[in-house]
């Protein structure tokens, strides 16, 4: 009998771009996740609506690795245009599952991989008479057969099949049949299960699997946001169309019908921004989403924010830069553009999510902070994070938490307080402030974007503008026991070697560390959640002898802001650079390190 | 440098409805260029929102960048303001207003403000029918940055510091409203406060978009003789539609006019603007007849000013989105925040 690879494997799908493919291989990736077993899927797809190439790689791993992993054990490969690179790109020892409807060319050919040939165009045009369900059940003809080659639970995949059309009831026979198809011909004509395969474990307990984006999208709608305003850009378009879906479900007034919330797509980033300034100036809590693109444009908006001292919340889920960049390929190229985006002294405000439940919570979070900072905070998701589904612990809220609204003055505040807008009462450099229509005679005051003094009076004095400006800096050293300060993997560090990540660099950062610590080489880890940094980060590095910053784009711009804020000698800190737009893996990151361990 | 104005008060000062005199209506005493069109235009501000007897604080002025978006330094000190970028008060009205449908926003810009950089604001907060009072303080030259041709200077135009006439078309605000849609759109003079002040009560009560394009010279770039936004040309040139006045709500109108010389519209609070008509085929409510009044008085070289058309029924942008009556920023966690139960429903959505 031979070996088998069980519930540890990375399985390709190769298809074709509007193609009914996404919905088959997310009801795959389901089945997975609901026999037990931790699954990370990756969308791979192009800036295009149909014809297109697209793949989706799923990492099956039951120690619970999620990071991406490069060596394919199974592709399934359906499209023609790519199977000569998807053929080349399998894993020596693994499969090809294809089309055998047509004959294959002798390029096809590779002596050390395995061929499964399933007939599934010829099937569907055997079944189905309807040229675009031929094209559909092609998709369900191949998990009825990976169900079987990979000893899948059939009950599992129909459920989910019966779960999908609730609402359109005819179409489950159809979709059954299908599935039938796939699983009998690969039962009857192949050794099942194949050399890599399934079993139901328990390794879920109460995860849930969603995409970053609709977590940050119920973050907001928690966090008590009213007004949203974006403009269409991939890989944030989610985070407002998840906003709108969530807020039909929960923020309708009953008695009226009406909603409690403006969703607005604006006419650009400019007006987006200046519509959450608007919003935030006036009261309301408000927030964006964008990529690169957008955050270019908002910059003049964003250094108004900072200076008229404006809460402002503002998603980032980045793509591959620069300029158009990469638009559907995963990167972190906006770590600097964004920490001091807008002209001028500016700094803003971070938060690095790394999975679905913390964008939730950072989401929440990041109103509280603006709102008590009264300034730009930035969530800095990415593509990877954004789109794709993460297996990630669910989403908490604990009815007890009340939104910090910070130091808001009201009307009777106003009777008993002395107001002056950039007043810095309790010598924390943040400032009391109001809203229009507070008091009738009390508490005016003119926001704008130059120099001011402390009542909010326009000044060119020399002294007024540094103290003003010194003020926010203040706030920001606040900030920095505010903000969610970094996670750690040792209890107490053990090792003169650091490694540095954040957000989606996690998953492969923390499994290279144990592959690094199986070949001997012991390394101390922390997860930065934050800028400002603070103590903890800076201590971090000073108990190390070297560092290694582990991210995701080419100038190492995270490894850059930790030099420039904690006056770091660059010597010390090790680039682990990723930036050809796939997530980063963890065989990527130990390579890189044993390399440069071993040089010095 | 701020100047700020004494605060002594006459007691016998005339107060309105709600118990303000006029210069709680105020704001500080301007910097601008004596003689700039765009003081007089604070003024009629000034004197609309005291007549109308609105609580200053129920008011919000907000102004993109440029001589004409520095005036709400100039009025309303008892009211919150926003000088923000240039070129984008739209869309921080916009925000705002989203946030509390309850106020009255008071959007200040300039010729170079909307007609150029701020193009595409203007243009799109018009399309949403934004409940603002848009008003243009219209110079045809970038006063700020002293004296560059904007996009309103007409063609064949000299300005001072342009050595040649405008060799570009003119970009005209009131007709681009009328074509974007706009439901209320006016023109008007800065040396014209007869006019002005009505118009600004108006627009004020106009639920929906209502832009005043309001010609207002610029006494050092823009004065000079062949320059069509000085003094005297606009003087020469002035065409009014109608004479007018506004009528607050529940107010009879007592003066009787001919038959067919006049027309009452009504508005959302009740309050009415009452026309009398100087060109006989004028109707303001009908929107064909206003942009063929528009082209011609163009086409005659005249510059038409008054209401030129209002639609007192139009949705405003809050009504199109359907929001709740209660101004959003005034909802709290438990009218927003679904709670853990509703959170648990979701998880169990995602396995
Ligand atoms: C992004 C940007 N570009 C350029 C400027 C410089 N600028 C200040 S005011 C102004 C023109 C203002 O013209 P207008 O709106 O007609 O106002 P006016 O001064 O004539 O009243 C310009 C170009 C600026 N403030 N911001
Ligand atoms: S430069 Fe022109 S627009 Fe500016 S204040 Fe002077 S007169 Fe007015
Ligand atoms: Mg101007």
């Amino acid at each position: 009998m031979k070996p088998r690879k069980v519930n540890d494997m990375v399985i390709r799908f190769a298809n074709v771009n509007g193609t009914g493919s996404a919905s088959a291989n997310d009801m795959f990736a389901k089945a997975v996740f609901r026999m037990g077993i931790p699954v990370s899927p990756k969308n791979i797809f192009p800036s295009n609506i149909q014809g297109l190439p697209t793949w989706f790689e799923m990492r099956i791993s039951e120690k619970g690795y999620l990071g991406r992993r490069a060596e394919i054990d199974l592709m399934v490969g359906v499209n023609p245009a790519t199977l000569i690179q998807d053929i080349a790109s399998i894993h020596p020892g693994g499969y090809l599952v294809y089309d055998s409807s047509k004959l294959h060319h002798t390029e096809h050919v590779r002596e050390d991989i395995h061929y499964i040939g399933i007939p599934m165009m010829q099937m569907c045009m055997e079944h189905y008479d309807d040229p675009r369900q031929q094209q559909l059940f092609k998709n369900i003809v191949y998990v009825g057969a990976l169900v079987a080659l990979l000893n899948m639970e059939m009950e599992v995949v129909k459920n989910i099949v019966r779960e999908l059309f609730a609402t359109k009831e005819k179409l489950i026979p159809p979709n059954f049949k299908a599935l039938y198809l796939g699983f009998d011909y690969a039962k009857n004509n192949y050794d099942c299960p194949i050399g890599v395969c399934v079993k139901r474990i328990n390794k879920i307990g109460d995860k849930i699997m969603m995409e970053g984006n609709a977590a940050i999208a119920i973050g907001a709608v928690y966090g008590g946001a009213t007004v949203m305003a974006w403009y269409p850009i991939t890989p944030s378009t989610s985070v407002a169309k998840a906003y709108e879906t969530y807020c039909k479900k929960l923020r309708i007034e009953p008695e009226s019908g009406k909603k409690k919330y403006a969703f607005l797509q604006a006419e650009d980033e400019l007006a987006a921004i200046g519509m959450v300034i608007g919003a935030a100036w006036n009261g309301a809590r408000a927030f964006t989403a964008t990529s690169g693109p957008g955050i270019s444009l908002m910059s003049e908006f964003i250094g108004l924010a900072y200076f008229a001292e404006i809460p402002a919340v503002i998603v980032n889920v980045q793509r591959g830069g620069p300029s158009t960049g990469m638009p559907t390929r995963t990167q972190q190229p906006d770590i600097l553009s964004t920490a001091y985006a807008s002209h001028g002294d500016t700094k803003h405000m971070l938060l690095f999510p790394r999975s679905p439940a913390e964008c939730f919570e950072m989401a929440a979070q990041a109103f509280d902070l603006a709102d008590r900072f009264q300034t730009p905070v930035f969530i800095m998701s990415d593509l990877d994070l954004g789109m794709n589904n993460h297996l990630s612990p669910p989403l908490k809220w604990d009815d007890s938490r009340k939104y910090d609204i910070g130091k808001l003055m009201s009307a009777e505040d106003l009777e008993i307080k002395e107001f002056g807008r950039y007043l810095d009462v309790d010598g924390d450099g943040i400032c009391y402030r109001t809203i229009p229509g507070t008091h009738p005679t009390k508490g005016a005051f003119f926001t704008r974007g130059t120099s001011r003094n402390e009542y909010a009076k326009y000044t060119e004095n020399g002294e007024d503008y540094v103290s003003m400006v010194n003020r926010i800096l203040k706030k920001w050293e606040t900030a920095k026991n505010y903000v969610p300060g970094p996670e750690f993997y040792q209890k107490s560090s053990k090792s003169t070697q650091g490694i540095i990540f954040f957000g989606t660099t996690t998953d492969a950062a923390l499994e290279a560390i144990d592959i690094l610590k199986e070949q001997g080489i012991e390394f101390d880890s922390m997860r930065v959640r934050a800028f400002p940094f603070n103590q903890e980060v800076k201590d971090f590095i000073h108990a190390h002898e070297e560092v290694f910053v582990v991210e995701q784009n080419r100038d190492a711009q995270f490894r850059s802001l930790l030099i420039n804020e904690l006056e770091l000698n660059p010597a010390k800190l090790t680039p682990v650079l990723n930036y050809d737009g796939m997530p980063i893996t963890a065989n990527f990151i130990t390579q890189l390190i044993t390399k440069k361990v071993a040089v010095s | 440098m701020t100047y700020l104005k004494p605060s002594f008060r006459h007691p016998a000062l005339p107060k309105n409805k709600v118990g303000f005199t006029k210069v709680d209506y105020e704001g500080a005493i301007s910097t601008l260029c004596a003689g700039c069109g765009h003081d007089s235009i604070s003024g009629a501000i000034v004197q609309a929102c005291f007549e109308l007897s609105i609580e200053p604080h129920k008011i919000a002025k907000i102004s993109g960048i440029g001589c004409s978006s520095k005036t709400p330094t100039y009025f309303l000190n008892n009211s919150h303001g926003f000088n923000s970028v240039h070129g984008r008060m739209p869309s921080i009205t916009t925000g705002a207003n989203m946030a509390n449908r309850d106020l009255i926003y008071l959007g200040i810009s300039g010729d170079g403000d909307t007609a150029s950089i701020g193009m595409g604001q203007f243009v799109h907060a018009m399309r949403r029918n934004l409940n603002l009072v848009y008003i243009v303080m219209n110079n045809g030259c970038y006063g700020l940055t002293k004296g560059q041709d904007s996009a309103t200077a007409d063609f064949g135009s000299v300005s001072k510091a342009g050595k040649s006439p405008s060799p570009f078309p003119a970009i005209d605000l009131a007709g681009l409203a009328m074509e974007m849609g706009v439901t209320f759109a006016a023109r008007s003079f800065s040396g014209d406060k007869q006019q002005l002040i009505p118009l600004i009560k108006a627009a004020m009560s106009h639920t929906g978009f209502a832009i005043i394009d309001c010609i207002s010279p610029c006494v050092t770039f823009n004065n000079n003789q062949g320059s069509t936004k000085s003094y005297d040309f606009v003087r020469d040139h002035i065409e009014a539609t109608s004479e007018l006045d506004f009528v607050p709500e529940r107010k009879e109108i007592t003066v009787q006019y001919e038959e067919g010389r006049t027309i009452n519209v009504t508005l959302h609070d009740g309050s009415f603007v009452h026309l009398r008509k100087l060109a006989p085929n004028w109707d303001p409510t009908n929107r064909r007849i206003a942009m063929d009044g528009l082209q011609q008085a163009k086409n005659k070289g005249e510059i038409i000013t008054g209401l030129i058309y209002i639609d007192p029924d139009s949705k405003c942008l809050h009504e199109i989105l359907d929001t709740v009556k209660t101004p959003l920023n005034s909802l709290k966690e438990a009218d927003l925040c679904p709670g853990s139960e509703a959170l648990e429903v979701i998880n169990a959505g995602m396995r």
